[in-house]
This record gives C-alpha cells, structure tokens and sequence, in this order.
C-alpha cells in the first residue's frame, strides 16, 4: 500500500483513507460560452497523460476531507511531494538542485 | 455504560457497543475560532486530531475547518447567530463501540491501515476501519471509541467479533 503525506493533517498515512482525483491545475475557463466545442473538449477530456512525473489531486477521502495536489512519477509510483490545494505548482528543477 | 457487551476474556479485548451520546458537528472557518471559543467555552483545537475536553463538553478536530462535539444530555452548544457556522445535532447518525483492552490496538488492526502505535491516548482521526469511513479516538493506552455511520453498524460488529473469536483462538 502507497504511504501518502497529507498536507492538512501533516501526517503519512496509508492510501486506504485517499481518493485520487485526476490532473492537478486545470482551470475552468472563466467564460465556457467563448469557447469552441473543441476548447471545452479538451478542457473536459483532454489530459497530458505523461510517463514520469505528474501533477494530481488527491483527496484525504476517510481523513481531513481535502483535497490537495501530489507530485508523483507514474511509472514508479513514488510520490515526490504535496502540497496544499491553490499553490502554484512547485518548481521541481528548483527543488532538485536544493537537493543537490 | 454498555448496552451490548461481548466479552470474549480470552481475547485479551473487550467490545461495547455505548449508548448515544448528544454529538455535534461544527464547521467553522478558522479565522473565526476565537469567537467560537469564547461562545462555546471551549478551546477547539487548530491540530487535526487535537481533542480539548472542558466539563461535560470535549471537541475532536477532524479537519482544518471541522469539529465534533460531544456533549452531556440536555446540552445546546450554540454560536452567535453573526457568526458564520454550520453546527448540526448528529446524535442519530453514528453508532459507538468502546474497545478495551491490552490487545484493543491489534483487534481494531484487522480493519485500520493507519499506525496506531503514532496514535498516542488523547488524540483521535478520521479514518476508515474494514473500508467503511470512522472516528477513532484513542482514549487510553488500550481503550479506544470507534464511531461509524448507522447503516454500517452490523458489518463493522461483525468485523470486529470474527476478530475477537480470532484472537481468542490464538490466530
Ligand atoms: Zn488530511
């Protein structure tokens, strides 16, 4: 079972008490009206997808009840890092150089 | 006091289901937390899994904008009416097992993923027990209350007996 940091609770706690809840940091668009069948398609549908890392909603479902984002790299299933929902996405080549 | 005890002595662990107890929930911005306090005479606290008890009246934090009360029969906690909350009687809502005794972490092991060994006597959590959502405070060294919803009730009893039967067989 994946171990999951909740950034609300401050605590590592097992996946059994998290939903995942798809692609983080997609915005609705302000005004859906301006937008061609094809924009509000990919707005809905339409996600990166990517082998490594990516960027997700997670909700501490059976636990504090937010959601919040993780970082987390596909193919490894390792979790990078969270933090809380309405931060910008963190600069990972940033972060990797600190680690350095 | 237990309305229906299973005692299995063997088992090192006892099961009781407890009579209600008038319950609340209060969701609350933070920010208004200290008129909250002041109202209700008592120190919510801002840690998730922080539990404050004053009098008759204790407070679990369950997430950063949510509490529950428990209060003693006949209580109305109650806020300014200015104060912008939601505090809803959920007495009905839950049924609550008292689980006691020097194997009472490894019963309530069966259906917590959770470490309860970081769950130290006087805090609490959300969590899920057999994948059904509960409150879970650890009230001692080896006493806990675990609360579910109603609907849930038999399954999570069941659970919770196949589980003693087990430690009382050894297995
Ligand atoms: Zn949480």
């Amino acid at each position: 079972m994946l171990l999951i940091h909740c950034p609300y609770c401050e605590e590592t706690l097992p996946e059994a008490e998290f939903a995942y809840a798809g692609e983080a940091h997609i915005a609705r668009p302000a005004d859906p009206m301006a937008l061609s069948d094809e924009e509000w398609r990919d707005f809905l549908f339409i996600r990166s997808n990517p082998r490594g890392t990516h960027f997700e909603r997670w909700r501490h479902l059976h636990g504090c009840g937010r959601f919040f984002n993780a970082v987390r790299d596909t193919v490894t299933d390792k979790f990078q890092m969270t933090y809380k929902a309405g931060l910008p996405r963190p600069d990972l080549s940033a972060m990797k150089e600190a680690a350095e | 006091m237990t309305t229906h005890d299973r005692e299995f002595r063997a088992a090192g662990v006892t099961v009781g289901e407890l009579a209600p107890r008038l319950r609340f929930s209060l969701r609350l911005r933070p920010d208004n937390l200290p008129q909250a306090r002041l109202a209700l005479g008592l120190d919510l606290p801002e840690k998730i899994g922080g539990l404050v008890t004053a009098g008759q009246r204790r407070a679990l934090c369950l997430g950063p904008d949510e509490w529950m009360l428990d209060c003693a029969e006949g209580d109305r906690p109650a806020l300014p009416a200015g104060l912008p909350h939601a505090l809803v009687e959920v007495t009905d809502r839950e049924v609550t097992w008292r689980i006691s005794g020097p194997r009472a972490a490894e019963l309530l092991s069966i259906g917590i993923a959770r470490d309860l060994a970081a769950l130290s006597p006087g805090k609490g959590c959300r969590t899920a027990f057999g994948s059904v959502q509960a409150v879970l405070l650890r009230e001692g060294e080896d006493s806990f209350t675990l609360s579910v919803w109603r609907s849930f009730a038999s399954h999570v009893a069941g659970l919770l007996a196949i589980g003693q039967r087990e430690l009382a067989c050894g297995l």
